[in-house]
């Protein structure tokens, strides 16, 4: 067993920040608005960094799709504690319509690449909400998969992973290599300290292009609007149980 | 002739204007064009940083209760020493960061969100260690430093004294050399130090003997004191109006053995090594300021964009946005200033920019108090209350034209320091007067009729070479007319008193505000000029700040100038003074009651 976690992260949108949509509808504006690591991924970089601080694993590798800018993200997976980094560039067109269908092949390929143990991920990104990459990551290595992860435990060469799930958790346990998506109760991240993220500067990031991977970029999946969610209009307050189905009726809901 | 002498330098003559010269007779000096740039490397890292810093304050720094308790919770306090907060400015070899002045200063932006924990910090490394830093010895540096970088150790900064404040020269702690020489006695006591109950390391002024030629004489010296020396009391919790989660206590010093090898730079020099920690730290009150106004606009528009009244809501009426205008300018020239001076000390060499760091230090004091102020009058009766933080940082911020030297001194030191230059530059050209130098005179002369007359001045700033943008002219013109006003205006009065200008402060106040307000000019002109040219997002928006920044500043500048004339019926100082010296003679108001009858 190589020892070797890759860790995806991906740059969305800060979690803060008040969503605008373009005035041609095609997207939302990101020109200027604050961006950071996707809050689920961080999630799965401190699940990584801590199996390597219990010594279960060798190194953390993170890796992040996208253009110049994904270098931040990648750095800030390191100043968290990943080994390296390995930055896939994606830029463009491409950018636009990338989507968890190819991102999970560059996964798939680099997994096979670096001769990842496990590929720890969050369970989904919250601008795009697909809650895919893992799944299908999964699929195409042909490797088991502990998605909705709030525990992850290794014994021996299996993964014992406690998921979330409609009805309360459920436990499974696969086998290695696997693939993990992380959910919101898995762990706290730590904050990147500064005199970490000053370290950081001297661990490598790799340059990667898709084609390298012999990954076709080609998207499936066709944007055609994006419009604002309906604005919430003010309720009302009935009095009586008949007030309430009188004003139903009115309304057309009944 | 003063005002009007161009630093004519090889190269780009434009772009390596001499402000010292343009502005003369100050000794502003520094290429302020371009505007400094950070480099590629030190830009990433700056993204890099200001993240988790943020983050931490978003999210487990509680203000309010800060406030409340009077302290800072121990786990806030891990928290800021594990982010390394506690030495940005060490040099990474002794375990701090060894960040810039500009990073620092961009740090300083985001720790400015809680007034106690900015003090706190700055108590402990601008100030409390700083004199380690910049004089210390290699020995002292290995032995303290990487503690107190880490936070393990706290420091604090012991100048100030019951009876010695602005007047630092005068303190009376003393230090006596022990009989066998290897160790001094400090005696006395410190009020109003930060940090003081909390440090481990303090840096203590003291007077030590010092013999020179065989000459006895009492100079203050700087030492490293460890509270493990033994002797070093602190008293209570000075309960105050703001920043109460930072420490203020005084400290008193019974007979606390220091090695003599904790004496900080020469025995005697102490009170320069004073002058330059708390020269260097000043600048950073720029964009702590700045950064606060910035965050107060966005709780404030909030509120302004929603809540209604006659209809509408407040932000359409105009006494509402004049007062955002206001913010927004000031927010603008507080960022553009603390980052000019940080950019001119963050060049190699160690330029002295005490002069500029000084003038930042007013501004921001003074704009940001106003600013909190009307941002709490946009929330009326809310903005009062304690439910809202309005309050706190009105209450945090009236700490800022008092410490690090009160407003009043630094006014006094920027206006005599300029007044120094001009007066050595026109203590030669009288010189060459009593040769019967005639045309020195005639020049003098003939240029000042020059300037009476509004001729137009050009230093190079606009036209075809120019480093200021054409959409920037109109201000930059202004600029070139107040600076000739200026030397003039100066010349006049080094005449007109000479060295008994010290003692005209309501004079030399007037001049230290033209001058904090040339500066600023200039800060906003460079700063605009580069947006302009590198397309930044919304470069048309600070085009707009800074013309109306320096069109206000234009005509602030001519009136204090006109007041600074000769027999200027716009100058009430004598009046002032008449009144003052009645009042303060009955240490009371002393007209009779508007009712009293004397019939």
């Amino acid at each position: 067993m190589s020892g070797r976690v890759l860790v995806g992260v991906k740059r969305v949108i800060d979690y803060a920040v008040k969503i605008r949509v373009k005035p041609d509808n095609s997207g939302v504006v990101t020109d200027g608005v604050k961006h950071s690591m996707n809050p689920f991924c961080e999630i799965a970089v401190e699940e990584a960094v801590k199996l390597k601080e219990k010594k279960l694993i060798k190194e953390v590798v993170a890796v992040s799709c996208g253009p110049q800018q994904a270098q931040e993200t990648i750095r800030t997976a390191l100043a968290m504690g990943a080994d390296r980094g390995i930055h896939v560039q994606v830029t463009g067109k491409d950018y636009e319509t990338l989507g968890p269908l190819q991102v999970s092949k560059i996964l798939a390929a680099l997994a096979k690449k670096e001769d990842a143990q496990l590929i720890i991920l969050g369970k989904q990104a919250i601008d795009d909400d697909c809650n895919q990459t893992g799944q299908m990551t999964a699929a195409l290595l042909d490797w088991p998969q502990g998605t909705f992860a709030s525990e992850v435990s290794m014994e021996g060469d299996k993964l014992k992973v406690v998921r979330e799930i409609d009805g309360g958790l459920e436990m499974i346990k696969i086998n290695t290599p696997a693939v993990v998506s992380a959910d919101l109760r898995l762990n706290t991240p730590r904050y990147a300290t500064l005199p970490n993220i000053m370290k950081a500067k001297k661990k490598k990031i790799a340059n990667v292009n898709p084609a390298d991977l012999g990954v076709d970029l080609t998207s499936r999946v066709e944007i055609l609007r994006v419009d604002e969610p309906p604005q919430r209009q003010a309720g009302v307050k009935v009095e009586t149980v008949d007030d309430l189905v009188g004003k139903l009726k009115d309304t057309g809901r009944i | 002739m003063l005002g009007a002498v161009i630093c004519e330098q090889s190269g780009s003559a434009a772009s390596k204007l001499c402000v010292k010269h343009m502005v003369t007779p100050v000794v502003l000096q520094a290429e302020v064009f371009p505007y400094p740039e950070v480099g590629n490397e030190e830009a990433e890292e700056i993204q890099q940083l200001v993240a988790p810093v943020e983050k931490f304050f978003a999210e487990e720094v509680d203000s309010a209760r800060i406030d409340q308790e009077a302290k800072i919770p121990p786990e806030t306090m891990n928290g800021l020493k594990e982010l390394g907060l506690f030495g940005m400015q060490v040099p990474e070899e002794y375990g701090g960061l060894g960040l810039s002045n500009t990073v620092y200063a961009r740090l300083a932006e985001i720790t400015a969100l809680d007034g106690s924990i900015a003090v706190t910090l700055a108590a402990h490394q601008a100030i409390g260690l700083k004199g380690i830093l910049i004089a210390g010895n290699e020995a002292q540096k290995n032995k303290y430093l990487p503690k107190l970088a880490s936070g393990e150790h706290i420091a604090a900064f012991c100048l100030t004294e019951p009876g010695s404040g602005s007047d630092a020269a005068s303190i009376q702690t003393r230090a006596t050399l022990s009989e066998d020489g290897t160790h001094y006695l400090i005696n006395g006591s410190k009020i109003w130090i930060s940090n003081g109950a909390t440090a481990d390391i303090m840096t203590v002024f003291a007077r030590t003997e010092v013999v020179k030629d065989g000459v006895k004489a009492d100079k203050i010296s700087a030492f490293i004191v460890e509270r493990a020396f033994g002797g070093v009391s602190s008293g209570k919790p000075e309960d105050k109006l703001g920043i109460r989660g930072s420490n203020t206590c005084e400290v008193a010093f019974d007979n606390v053995p220091v090695p003599v090898e904790n004496v900080i730079g020469e025995v005697g020099g102490g009170f320069k090594v004073a002058m330059n920690i708390l020269n260097s730290g000043r600048f950073s009150m720029g964009s702590s300021s700045a950064g606060m106004i910035k965050k107060l606009i966005e709780l404030t528009s909030e509120y302004a964009a929603t809540r209604k009244q006659f209809n509408r809501s407040l932000s359409e009426f105009g006494m509402i946005q004049e007062k955002f205008a206001l913010m927004a300018v000031n927010a603008f020239v507080m960022e553009s200033m603390a980052y000019l001076t940080a950019g001119m000390m963050d060049r190699p060499g160690l330029p002295d920019c005490s002069v500029e760091a000084a003038i930042v230090k007013i501004f921001s004091s003074e704009g940001g108090w106003i600013c909190v102020s009307e941002a709490l009058q946009v929330l009326g009766g809310l903005g009062y209350t304690k439910n809202y933080p309005f309050e706190r940082y009105v209450r945090d911020c009236r700490i800022l034209p008092i410490f690090e030297g009160t407003n009043e001194i630094l006014r006094m030191y920027i206006a005599l320091t300029g007044m120094q230059h001009a007066g050595k530059i026109l203590t030669g050209k009288i010189k060459e007067l009593k040769k019967g130098n005639i045309g020195v005179a005639f020049g003098m002369a003939g240029k000042r009729l020059k300037s009476a007359f509004g001729s137009s001045v050009d230093f190079g700033l606009t036209g075809k070479d120019g480093v200021v943008h054409p959409s920037l002219e109109e201000s930059a013109k202004k600029f070139e007319q107040n600076v000739a006003f200026f030397g003039t205006t100066v010349e006049s009065l080094l005449y007109r008193y000479g060295k008994s200008m010290v003692d005209e402060q309501l004079i030399l106040k007037r001049v230290a505000d033209v001058l904090i307000n040339l500066y600023a000019m200039t800060a906003v002109l460079s700063r605009s000029s580069r947006s302009i040219s590198i397309g930044a997002r919304n470069h048309d928006h600070e085009v707009l700040l800074a013309n109306t920044f320096c069109s206000d500043a234009y005509f602030k500048n001519n009136y204090l100038m006109t007041q600074l004339q000769k027999h200027s019926p716009e100058n009430n100082d004598a009046n002032i003074k008449k009144i003052a010296k009645e009042v303060l003679e009955n240490r009371a108001y002393i007209c009779s009651h508007p009712l009293e009858r004397t019939f």
